[in-house]
């Protein structure tokens, strides 16, 4: 048996002895999806008992170093890990803007103090972070953004409101895009981390046409920050921004392949009797097969050092234009039934709220308008782009 | 997914090769104007033997590489990309692995090896592909077979030294069970092969067999046991023709692009226009998923995993889809200029409507998509 092998088998007997029996069911609701933080409700004792032994052994980020509350992890044996939490249907023990968009930025701009400070937490669960990227003013435009931090000496002062900030009412803290200069459009932003307990800071969440809150509008007002809690240096937080941004691109193009435990295809789930939906959605099961094939090959291509820094926007365009077409089908298929608001029998309109929802993929992030520019200007070399 | 070296070094070989010796130039301009009656040339084949390629899908029990669908991918992509008439991929792809293991690989890897011998493939009896409809009737007769019935589509049928036939033993069409191959000679009595040319220069064969008698040991493999060759035979074909199509629309694309950088309008280059500045990005992403899609296809067939049949169709028809969409948008972004036949650009139209249809078009691959999916 190879290395490999044998951490395969340890790995599937640990999970079979302590993934509980309720994790290995599908995702239904968003409940069902744990967040963690300070304020975080455990929907079971299941859900609490699975965060807890993962965390203990460092598999809610399993390819961070031991150091920082991670498993220490290869590629391979993530990949493995990976493999054998699918097999068995696990949920993911914990989900978080932390694991998915900070920790990396974190592990690459932080500094040691920082690294050591901020990351166990997140490992854990213990702190649920949100993201202030966009505002009124600054959308697509992001390096437009005109929230200020002016230098008190001992602390920052902030002024200024973020909008579509994700789950800003839930989070304990915020990473947050601010000018610190008006010099330079991307050389004057600096990338902050505070506590949104900190007096002076608001949140008020939007309602959207899924019918669901999951951003807010937030507001600073003469916020103090400590000198300390600035990534990388003064001005530089852009370079930070970009990074961050590749990381939330793909964890937005993995819609694309349907929510976690579903199937890629949609005619094995809704088998259409109607020939021509059937054709149409023979099209859209074409695309999303290859989708997927595109998903793979960039990743071997990334761990490879093969792949274009930009394909994060070709997965992001992809990924998410698939998938609404996904829900525009699932709507056709679904008929009058499709179209309950509240229903149980609906499961709480979940196929028409999922569906609005989608609609925010290709905004949110980036526009796909925005990725398409990104791909003319810095994988094609357009004149102009 | 990342290529080996050995297949990066196949893929410089290739394309070095193919942009040099098979380009637009020297290869499917000069034969279409002196109206060559094969649409190819045999000097370039037996450069492709001297190289090694035509030893790609030929086993090294048999003097060849013993590699597959992967590495036949990665020259199929130089060669859309250079639109080179060859026989590649009907003879060197497909005919061989529909000899496979037969006493047939005996006796043509030697000439396939060498350049020498062009086989082809006859399948198709209408204008759609429908494989397990085959009616072309292969009756008994003393201790051989006798076969009625017409072929079509059969590419390079007329410069062929032998074609393998699809004909039906047993049952009726429709039914999968009961299907031949069948090994048939150039000059056959009673073969009768009306070359056509094709609307990309290239050339296929109508076939009508008046009573063709053949020897019992015409038959390659087993008698009624046609199906499983043919299938291996034709998602050779799939695979090989998704990966031509994605050098098609890479080709189409690159000179596209070219043209987007230096063609000039309202005193602008055309490229610094943002509502084409989109098309050409969309289409690049797409060429990327067909390219992914193509080569995840011919990994899977090349470790024999029992997905592969899907994912080849999903590759041909994604790569049908999107090379549609590049030589569409690359005919259209270069205006007046590319409705002209002295521009390249037509040319890749011509060729994917081709590539397209061979061994079943968008449709019939969606379809099997579908049908393999259990819908």
């Amino acid at each position: 048996m190879t290395d490999l092998d044998t951490f395969c088998a340890r790995s599937r007997a640990w999970l079979e002895a302590n993934c509980p029996a309720e994790m290995r069911q599908p995702i239904r609701s968003e409940a069902d999806i744990c967040w963690g933080g300070r304020n975080w409700k455990f929907q079971s004792d299941a859900q609490r008992r699975w965060l807890e032994v993962m965390a203990e052994r460092g598999w809610t980020v399993p390819d961070w170093p031991t150091e920082y509350g991670g498993g220490g992890l290869s590629a391979d044996e993530t990949r493995i890990l990976k493999e054998e939490l699918r097999r068995i249907g696990a949920r993911p023990p914990l989900t978080s803007f932390g694991i998915s968009m900070l920790g990396p930025a974190l592990l690459k701009f932080g500094s040691a103090e920082q690294k050591s400070h901020y990351l166990p937490q997140i490992a854990r669960g213990e702190i649920r972070w949100c993201q202030g990227y966009s505002e009124p003013g600054a959308g697509s435009d992001l390096a437009g953004l005109q929230t200020k931090a002016e230098d008190k000496g001992d602390h920052w002062l902030i002024n200024g409101q973020k909008v579509w900030t994700s789950y800003a009412d839930k989070a304990d803290w915020i990473f947050c895009l601010v000018r610190t200069s008006v010099k330079s459009k991307q050389g004057g932003i600096s990338f902050l981390l505070f506590d949104m307990e900190t007096p002076g800071v608001s949140t008020k969440p939007i309602l959207l046409i899924s019918g669901s809150s999951p951003f807010c509008e937030t507001f600073f007002d003469d916020v103090k920050v400590p000198k300390d809690q600035i990534v990388g240096d003064v001005n530089t937080g852009w370079d930070v921004a970009k990074y961050l941004l590749g990381h939330e691109r793909e964890m937005i193009a993995g819609m694309g392949l349907g929510v976690s435990g579903s199937s890629v295809t949609l005619g094995p789930v809704v088998k259409p009797a109607d020939p021509l939906l059937r054709a149409e959605i023979a099209a859209f099961d074409v695309d999303a097969l290859a989708f997927a094939a595109m998903s793979e090959r960039f990743a071997a291509m990334w761990k490879a050092g093969e792949a274009h820094p930009a394909s994060p926007s070709m997965m992001k365009y992809a990924g998410t234009e698939l998938n609404k077409r996904r829900n525009e089908l699932t709507m056709a298929a679904g008929g009058s039934d499709a179209l309950e608001w509240d229903s149980e029998r609906s499961r709480g309109g979940s196929a028409a709220r999922t569906w609005l929802r989608s609609k925010g993929n290709s905004i949110e992030g980036g526009t796909s308008e925005i990725q398409l520019n990104i791909v003319a200007k810095h994988i094609l070399g357009l004149p102009g782009a | 997914m990342t290529l080996t070296d050995d297949q990066k070094m196949l893929q410089q070989t290739a394309a070095s090769f193919l942009a040099e010796e098979g380009s637009i130039a020297k290869q499917l301009r000069h034969w279409r104007g002196i109206n060559c009656s094969d649409g190819f040339g045999h000097g370039l084949w037996k450069q492709f033997a001297e190289l090694g390629l035509t030893a790609i899908c030929i086993p090294e029990s048999h003097g060849g590489l013993g590699l597959g669908a992967t590495e036949a991918a990665i020259v199929l992509e130089e060669i859309g990309r250079n639109l080179t008439p060859s026989p590649f991929l009907g003879t060197s792809v497909v005919a061989a692995r529909a000899i496979e293991n037969t006493e047939y690989a005996d006796r043509w890897y030697p000439r396939i090896l060498s350049g020498e011998a062009v086989l082809a493939l006859a399948v198709d009896e209408g204008p759609r592909h429908a494989p397990e409809e085959t009616a072309l009737e292969a009756k008994r007769q003393g201790n051989g077979f006798v076969l009625k019935g017409a072929k079509q589509f059969v590419v390079q049928g007329g410069s062929a030294d032998m074609i393998v036939t699809a004909a039906r033993t047993a049952g009726s069409p429709g039914e999968t069970e009961g299907l031949t191959l069948f090994a048939v000679p150039k000059g056959a009595t009673g073969l009768e092969i009306e070359s056509t040319s094709l609307v990309d220069s290239s050339k296929a064969a109508r076939l009508s067999f008046h009573n063709v008698e053949l020897d019992a040991d015409a038959v390659i493999g087993d008698v009624d046991g046609g199906l499983r060759p043919l299938k291996r035979a034709l998602a050779a074909g799939n695979s090989g023709a998704a990966a031509e199509l994605v050098g098609v629309a890479a080709g189409a694309s690159a000179r596209t692009l070219d043209y987007l950088r230096q063609r000039k309008q309202f005193g602008k280059l055309i490229g610094e226009f943002q509502a084409l500045q989109h098309r050409a990005a969309h289409l690049h992403v797409e060429i990327e998923i067909a390219r992914a899609a193509t080569f995840k296809a011919a990994k899977l067939l090349d470790i024999s995993d029992e997905g592969a049949d899907l994912h080849v169709s999903v590759a041909k028809a994604k790569a049908a889809e999107v090379a549609s969409l590049a030589v569409r948008e690359g005919v259209q972004m270069h205006g007046g200029i590319g409705m002209t036949d002295e521009h390249d650009i037509g040319l890749f139209m011509k060729r994917e409507v081709v590539l397209g249809e061979l061994f079943g078009g968008l449709y019939y691959h969606r379809n099997n998509v579908a049908k393999l999916s259990g819908y």
